[in-house]
């Protein structure tokens, strides 16, 4: 929708689609339609650190993954280790760590495959200012239904994975403070290894043609809503990729080490987060930096590009030449998330494959107790980037403080940077179309963002576009 | 001549005790009535009226109503049904009933029965009472968001444990399970150990710190609806 006041044009694109949760983009042009402002408002709300308050610890892991239904599986995990550390778990038993990395990587694995089989494959198959009529799903299915039945299958694959970990494809009960409720059958692992190679293949596939695409068309996508950035993740203490556990790590655009090795029970001292009158959305940033230069990305680019090596073959080979392309330096092509994120749904498979292998998620040794501690952080990194969890417990089992840090939520200010970079590039001066605003929302989707996650949604999905005068009049809206 | 009473229900014989409650005679004959103020080691109390049948044509709770000669009963007509449903569906709504997150789920009677009788969600307005947790006692968690006042408590407390330490009070929709205590359970001679806490239905009395330790797919009824171990003794 476009709305004229005092020469000024708002443009605003509600709802944003293909893109996990609600939320809308406004745009401020001015006499000469230029872009003067870009910005991604989240509007929905998120109420969990609050109403979680009062209940019992142990419900946590299984309560609090409700913020979102697509990747529960990195809330409820999140919050397991968080109310590890409450409880004084120190480590847990091999069946129970290797149980839930399995749950992970399904989850790693199902996610990347619907965001890239299903979210973003019609932008890279049609174009990003083809007819909206094709460039949706059912458009891939009718002219690449290879490429659709794949996605549809990986994602299955994925979902079954986590039901044999968790005991429901969404919203399962499997990791528990302290450990995990089941471990895998022999059943089960065999199910599973059948479809395995099959797997892997389409994951070599999927890589490709995000590798290819990205490549040949790399003139058009290095500036597209790019930006220089500092990237944060979780590392291994030996550096590599660890998507479960690890230490805090942050770069700069540059590669040098902001921070590294930190223990994430002490996050406070690193991050910080800013609250902006406009969105629902906090903006985290790193302490040492300040507000104004200290945010980061988060995500499949931050984490190949912090980690030093990744520990499976195929996934490690595809990351190096990955980082062949910025001769070893960070990435910072906001496009280039696509790529990540393949190489690491082929590192996801090939863990999968590992732990398949390895008769310890046969054992019964399941759970472990320690010490009271009575607070804790748990970390992990969630498909769209790292993902924070704080709670304190009091002496009575009760929540009475939660702090969640989600990845779309560190990716607040990236994003809204892309969206306003990409406005400016593609939208200053010409007569804006569909498939121009398009444009905007691919930049929003090389994040992967779940903005019901990042706040939580009180209503139904989508996104908005809004033009605004420069009194903040509107102009224009348009929704989808 | 013999002791036995003969009664119908559902049109198929049944023969009881002298003093058997209609819901025990069927139960005995592999008939299952929904019940859940009920429980085999407590009084009858015939406080949630889901075991309704129609005895000769009249509703009654056949928890309480003893088995009489050449009675009819209606088990599982459409009228009867319909009762059950809608007292399951006014439960859910005067409480706060999160099955999604409830470490209870699938090991609930009160969920089991909504499962049993196909209710997938209620059609009451939720009242969304403001209701309290009482986490003071060192290894028992009491929700009353989750209470349907079936009074098992109650009774399990007075009866089997012999200690009285829940009572109701309040009248109307006021009516809530308290402690005999000033304040608190902790300030009672509640036990993890005590009948009271095994025998809640739902998931107000728990003990703490179990939370989702059975994994889903081994739970109570996971597989088999609520009630399905007496039909399995039917001939």
């Amino acid at each position: 929708m476009v709305t004229t006041t005092n020469n000024m044009n708002r443009v605003v694109i509600e709802p944003v689609t293909r893109v996990e949760g609600h939320g809308k983009v406004t745009i401020l042009l001015d006499e000469q339609k230029q872009v003067q402002q870009a910005r991604l408002h989240i509007v929905e709300f998120r109420g969990f650190e609050r109403f979680i308050q009062g209940r019992p610890y142990w419900e946590v892991p299984v309560l609090v993954q409700r913020l979102c239904g697509i990747c529960p599986v990195s809330h409820h995990l999140a919050a397991a280790k968080a109310m590890d550390y409450v409880t004084g778990t120190e480590k847990l038993t091999p069946t129970a760590e290797k149980m839930r990395r399995l749950m992970h990587y399904g989850q790693m694995f199902q996610s990347h495959a619907l965001h890239f089989f299903h979210l973003v494959s019609p932008d890279l198959l049609f174009g990003f200012d083809a007819d909206p009529a094709i460039r949706n799903v059912i458009g891939v299915a009718a002219k690449f239904p290879d490429l659709a039945v794949q996605g549809v299958m990986m994602r299955k694959y994925g979902q079954e994975v986590i039901k044999a970990t968790a005991g429901k494809k969404i919203h399962g009960t499997g990791a528990i403070p302290g450990g995990i409720n089941k471990n895998l059958s022999i059943e089960e692992r065999d199910s599973f290894l059948k479809d395995l190679d099959q797997m892997i293949e389409w994951s070599r596939s999927a890589l490709k043609i995000a590798k290819d695409y990205t490549v040949e068309h790399l003139e058009k996508l290095a500036p597209f809503g790019s930006f220089d950035s500092n990237h944060l993740c979780l590392i291994r203490e030996d550096g590599a990729m660890d998507l479960y556990h690890g230490n805090l790590r942050a770069i700069d655009a540059e590669g040098n080490k902001i921070f590294d090795q930190v223990n994430y029970q002490k996050y406070l001292d690193y991050i910080v987060e800013e609250v902006r009158n406009w969105s629902y959305m906090k903006f985290p940033f790193i302490k040492s930096i300040g507000a104004e230069d200290g945010w980061y990305r988060v995500g499949p680019l931050a984490r190949v590009n912090a980690c030093d090596s990744i520990d499976t073959p195929e996934a490690e080979a595809a990351r190096k030449e990955f980082m062949d392309v910025t001769k070893g330096k960070p990435n910072n092509v906001t496009m280039a998330y696509h790529w990540t994120r393949m190489i690491e749904l082929l590192h996801s498979i090939e863990k999968i494959k590992d732990l398949l292998n390895d008769s310890d998620l046969q054992g019964t040794d399941l759970v472990v107790k320690g010490e009271w501690r009575g607070e804790g952080v748990g970390l992990i990194e969630a498909p769209r980037g790292t993902l924070f969890h704080h709670y304190q417990v009091n002496k009575d089992d009760q929540v009475t403080m939660a702090n969640l840090i989600v990845s779309t939520t560190h990716n607040n200010e990236p994003m809204n940077r892309a969206v306003e970079k990409v406005a400016k590039d593609h939208l200053s001066g010409v007569e804006i179309t569909e498939g121009l605003l398009n444009h905007v929302e691919v930049a929003i989707r090389a994040y992967d963002p779940c903005l019901s996650c990042a706040t939580h949604a009180m209503g139904k999905m989508p996104l908005t576009v809004k033009l605004v005068d420069h009194e903040g009049n509107l102009l224009d809206e348009k929704s989808k | 001549m013999s002791d036995k009473i003969t009664f119908t229900i559902d049109g198929v014989e049944v023969q009881a005790d002298p003093g058997q409650t209609i819901l025990e005679a069927a139960e005995q004959a592999g008939v299952y009535i929904p019940r859940l103020c009920h429980h085999k080691e407590l009084k009858p109390h015939g406080s949630c009226r889901v075991c309704t049948v129609l005895a000769n044509g009249r509703p009654m709770a056949s928890c309480t109503q003893p088995a009489a000669e050449g009675m009819v009963i209606e088990n599982e007509s459409e009228q009867v049904t319909k009762i059950r449903k809608n007292l399951i569906e006014m439960l859910f709504v005067e409480g706060n009933h999160f099955c999604m997150f409830c470490e209870k789920s699938g090991n609930c009677e009160l969920q089991a029965q909504a499962y049993r009788h196909g209710i997938a969600a209620p059609k009451y307005p939720y009242l969304f009472p403001a209701r309290e947790v009482d986490a003071s006692h060192p290894d028992i968690f009491v929700d009353h968001n989750r209470c349907i006042l079936c009074a098992r408590c109650v009774r399990a407390s007075k009866d089997l444990d012999g200690k009285n330490v829940f009572q109701f009070v309040g009248r109307g929709k006021d009516k809530r399970v308290a402690v005999n205590a000033k304040a608190k359970l902790a300030d009672t001679n509640a036990d993890v150990t005590d009948k009271a806490l095994e025998v809640c239905p739902v998931g107000a009395l728990l003990k703490k710190r179990v939370g989702y330790a059975v994994p889903v797919g081994e739970r109570l009824y996971d597989h088999k609806p609520i009630g399905s171990e007496i039909e399995a003794k039917r001939s």
